[in-house]
């Protein structure tokens, strides 16, 4: 007798503790498509897993609009979004809203990509874990290398001489509207990262260094924007300067591109059914700046943050967790393609499978190259928008490289002086 | 009539239907497409599949967000034309102090560029309680469409002839029966423009609508087909957005047309009286 | 012509004067009253709202944390460190923001405006089908802005867009153009798609202006032998003035605080900036809500200026009697 009183007082006890337990969260990730089914099966598992209930909240798929209205939101210090998905440099930006992961990620942390890590951090604090990776690729065609007899170009140089090369050769053929490299010039954020690739691969700094230096005005800096400014109106379309991603992807998979920096999205879909290129594309680490460059992708890619409002801030907490774990960034590498940031997962079988070209990426994501976002906090937008600015005017040719390169470090610095924040 | 601008005519109201179409006309031919077909150029249709609006109503309530719309469109006209007339006669037909001053004021509402607001009227929506609810999006809307009710209103309340009003209140009506019964069907014609007019700024209407909505089942159409995405982050649903925007476009054209008939019926009253 | 109608009306106003006071009474209070609901609304949704703005444009309000700021009077506008001038007034790129939005409603809402006229007088007109073609000038404005601006630039792109295709075809391009990455076209396509927006607003205020035109006039022209020209210029002109001024007025509001359009369409640099943008910039992508808001407060004096020269140069009187 006492033992089933014993037993229903544990029972109730566990009733109990699973009733406090039993919440509803919000999380903001991807409102569509595959994306969201994949983010879907994961919090359902975790759901069933702990008997709490998720609410997926779809959010724009504009990063600044996505940006703009996480602001809104958090700025109010509305408790209506528990857990954010957010880009890698957002961080800085919205610390000031986001829950300290330092105590409870520790555990985990030091699985995952160190420079995916670094973007989690701010001020030595962990304020978000890392969800899956992203960087800029050098997407190519083989099947008009073989043609031309032209290896995979190392440098930036040869990847110019290569792409005139064929570009000439087809136009030849009479496919007057072919080019050599298509690439993302508006003035955005994807411009940003374009341009810190090529001036990274040249050696000439990422804009602002660790220490929160301005570095950008340097000659190697001077000499990658000269290279890609003479890109336009030769080898790549002058439209290039209006280019997100989709556009440059539409040039490259209707075949009228040699090249393409883009993401690894733009791998799956190359390569889908209806691609006119199917089979003829490869990928490549984006080439060197000179011979004593380095191959330089930008660091893209997602984390997941708990909301400082958040009502339920344990079982967020345990979600992100669990969403960022081992077993889940597997399952989301092996059905959806995201490039997992724990680094164990690159050397997964069952992932290779799946993805095969996971091999080569993870000698570019460890190589890649991080926005200044850390550095300068919350800040980042302004830098990253005078700098996307100065590269836009220098690659529509309103302004010479060393002038601009001049103006912008004024500018930064102007920025700096009320301290990056 | 002679035949030389009888043929200039017809060319111009051609030319003027195939700038206003092509567009639309692109939009269906994209919305039987799908994939690596939207980098190609099509001038014909070349088949004829509507998995695209499949999807549309698949992935997302979107009838449900085509209803939220036709809510908050449908309130936000019914109760800026209700305000809107009845300030209109006022500011357009009596003569009192500081008239000048009230209209130039109810102008400024719509001087401030839509962002500075937002954050001042997310706290006001939110501090209401209206948040993420559909009678929020109405009372934010009514701030876009009301100024521009009223003044419209009041411009053409006060090209009506003076007379008309003399009568009826020597009658002994009361203002109120005045605007009812005389004004209102004067103004037919004014106010079913100036209601579709504040239909298409509210059904347009997508900043805050984004904001002042969290869940799709409370969404209007923009911020549903803006947040509709391809399978990976970059990757644009084109013929899918393309499809929803033909979906959308239809209610507007029913709608013109249904109330041709009340335009047309307000002029020959116009007519009549005048 | 107002002055023919009032001496017409002197003998009646004289005959109802000893009624008149106790009715003009009686009116004003139902003024009040009309009016009130109204600015009741507008002052609960738009005065807090605008007054925020306006408060915040003096102080350092950061998006991060709006509870904690510091009044610091003109500073967002104008303000000088170790002898060098900041702040808003002193910034090239708003100067650049402020010339684009205004070039762009110069062009936009003259090319809409004379274009409007042409519309509502064809829809004026009797012609079969003209029930359709109402309905078919009010497609471009139906279709979602977010919508239509994508649409457009991806009609205007320059390797697989349908209008280079067109023009090329039809032989008035050689080569590709590069509608939107070129700074220099980019403002031009973005009027283009906002005359193809936006004239069916014009169409159809003015189209309404135009059907509550007193038929008689007209008959008595056309009795006179009048040109369609003359009875244009001289009779329907100056009738439908109001309701074109209202129009135009609303149309240009809307154009000096363009948004979506620009920002979709062109690459989105300096170089074509509107005034919106910036602000949203500051506001939002760089969270310096004193600075954004100084730059709203700055829109809205700019724009408020350019609606009372209008008004100045359209002679109306806010005040006028009706006629």
């Amino acid at each position: 007798m006492p033992r089933l009183i014993a037993s229903l007082g544990l029972a109730a006890g566990i009733l109990a503790s699973t009733n406090a337990w039993a919440v509803e969260i919000s999380i903001s990730c991807s409102a569509l498509g595959k994306e969201y089914e994949i983010c879907k099966q994961g919090v359902d598992a975790w759901a069933k897993k702990t008997g709490n209930t998720v609410k997926i909240v779809s959010t724009p798929n504009s990063a600044t609009e996505r940006l703009a209205l996480y602001q809104q939101l958090l700025a109010a210090g509305a408790s209506d979004i528990d857990v954010f998905q957010i880009d890698v440099v957002w961080t800085g930006i919205l610390a000031d809203h986001l829950m300290d992961l330092s105590a409870k990620g520790q555990a985990d942390i030091d699985d995952h990509l160190p420079a995916m890590v670094e973007t989690s951090r701010v001020n030595g604090k962990l304020m978000a874990m890392p969800w899956f990776a992203d960087a800029g690729l050098l997407y190519y065609r083989q099947d008009l290398l073989d043609k031309y007899k032209r290896p995979v170009p190392q440098t930036w140089a040869d990847l110019t001489e290569t792409a005139r090369m064929i570009q000439d050769g087809e136009r030849k053929e009479g496919r007057g509207d072919f080019w050599g490299y298509v690439w993302q010039g508006r003035a955005y954020e994807g411009l940003t990262t374009n341009a810190l690739e090529w001036v990274a691969s040249f050696g000439g700094g990422t804009i602002v260094d660790e220490k929160g230096d301005v570095t950008i005005e340097n000659p190697k800096a001077a000499e990658a924007l000269k290279a890609a400014a003479g890109w336009v109106g030769t080898v790549t379309p002058e439209g290039v300067l209006n280019y997100t991603e989709e556009e440059s992807r539409g040039v490259f998979q209707s075949g009228n591109a040699a090249f393409m920096r883009n993401w690894p999205y733009a791998w799956a879909l190359a390569q889908g059914a209806d691609s006119t290129i199917k089979g003829k594309v490869s990928i490549a680490p984006l080439p060197k700046g000179g011979t004593d460059g380095r191959h330089a992708g930008t660091l893209g890619g997602q984390l997941l943050a708990v909301s400082k409002y958040s009502k339920n801030a344990d079982a967020a907490t345990d979600l992100v967790l669990n969403l960022t774990g081992q077993q889940e960034q597997k399952r989301r590498a092996v059905e959806g393609s995201f490039n997992p940031t724990i680094v164990a997962l690159y050397s997964d079988a069952d992932i290779a499978r799946a993805n095969p070209f996971i091999g080569d990426l993870v000698d570019v994501f460890t190589n890649a190259v991080a926005r200044p976002a850390t550095a300068t906090g919350q800040t980042y937008n302004k830098v990253s928008t005078e700098f996307f600015n100065a590269v836009h005017q220098v690659l529509s040719k309103r302004s010479e490289p060393a002038q601009a390169l001049n103006r912008l470090d004024r500018d930064l610095k102007r920025i700096k002086r009320d301290g990056w924040k | 009539m002679k035949i030389l601008p009888r043929i200039g005519f017809w060319l111009l109201v051609i030319l003027i239907g195939v700038f206003a179409l092509f567009p639309l006309y692109y939009a269906i031919i994209s919305s039987f497409r799908s994939g690596a077909a939207l980098f190609t150029i099509a001038y014909l249709p070349e088949r004829f599949d509507v998995s695209n609006y499949i999807a549309v109503f698949d992935r997302q309530p979107f009838g449900q967000n085509i209803l939220n719309s036709i809510i908050v469109a449908g309130s936000v006209v019914a109760i800026s034309l209700s305000l809107g007339m009845t300030a209109a006669y006022a500011f357009g037909r009596i003569a009192f102090r500081g008239r000048a001053l009230l209209l130039m004021t109810i102008l400024a509402v719509s001087m401030f560029p839509q962002v500075a607001v937002l954050s001042g009227m997310f706290e006001l929506i939110r501090s209401l309680g209206l948040y993420n609810t559909l009678p929020g999006l109405i009372l934010a809307n009514l701030m876009l469409t009301l100024p521009f009710t009223i003044w419209v209103l009041t411009t053409f309340m006060r090209e009506l002839p003076k007379e008309i009003e003399e009568a009826a209140f020597v009658d002994g009506a009361t203002p109120w029966i005045v605007v009812r019964r005389v004004f209102l069907p004067l103004m037919a014609p004014a106010a079913v423009t100036t209601g579709l007019l504040a239909f298409i700024v509210s059904w347009n209407e997508f900043l805050f609508a984004l904001t002042f909505t969290l869940t799709n089942e409370r969404r209007t159409v923009p911020p549903a087909i803006a947040l509709m995405t391809g399978s990976t982050a970059y990757e644009l649903p084109w013929g899918t957005i393309m499809a929803a925007s033909v979906i959308v476009t239809v209610p507007i054209i029913g709608l013109v047309l249904v109330f041709q008939r009340k335009i047309v019926a307000g002029l020959t009253a116009g007519a009549v009286k005048g | 012509m107002t002055s023919a109608v009032a001496q017409a009306d002197a003998p009646v106003l004289q005959q109802a004067r000893g009624r008149r006071s106790s009715l003009t009474r009686s009116r004003l209070r139902s003024a009040w009253l009309f009016i009130a609901p109204s600015l009741i609304i507008l002052a609960l949704i738009a005065g807090w709202p605008l007054a925020r703005t306006i408060w915040f444009s003096f102080t350092d309000a950061d998006l991060n944390n709006l509870s904690d700021y510091e009044f610091i009077g003109f500073e967002n506008y104008l303000a000088s460190y170790d002898g060098e001038w900041l702040g808003l007034l002193t910034d090239p790129d708003w100067w650049q923001s402020v010339w684009n939005t205004v070039w762009f409603t110069l062009v936009s809402v003259s090319i809409e405006t004379v274009l409007g006229i042409v519309v509502a007088l064809i829809l004026n007109a009797a012609f079969p089908g003209r029930g359709l073609m109402r309905a078919i000038i009010l497609i471009p404005w139906a279709i979602p802005t977010i919508v239509s601006a994508k649409m457009w630039n991806w009609m205007l792109h320059d390797q697989f867009g349908v209008i280079n295709d067109m023009l090329l075809r039809v032989g008035l391009i050689a080569a590709p153009v590069t509608w939107t990455a070129n700074a220099d076209t980019a403002l031009w396509a973005a009027v283009a798609v906002d005359v193809w927006k936006h004239t069916s607003f014009m169409a159809l205020l003015i189209l309404a202006a135009l059907q509550m035109l007193p038929q008689d006039i007209y008959e008595a022209a056309k009795v006179d032998g009048v040109s369609p020209t003359r009875v244009f210029f001289r009779i329907t002109l100056p009738l439908i003035k109001p309701a074109l001024l209202v129009a135009v007025i609303f149309r240009s509001l809307d154009a000096l605080r363009v948004f979506d359009l620009i920002y979709v369409l062109t690459s989105n640099s300096r170089d074509t900036a509107s005034m919106s943008i910036y602000a949203r910039q500051q506001l939002v992508d760089f969270q310096e809500v004193g600075l954004g808001s100084a730059a709203s407060t700055l829109i809205f004096l700019i724009i408020a200026l350019i609606v009372v020269i209008t008004l100045a140069a359209g002679r109306v009187r806010l005040g006028e009697d009706p006629r």
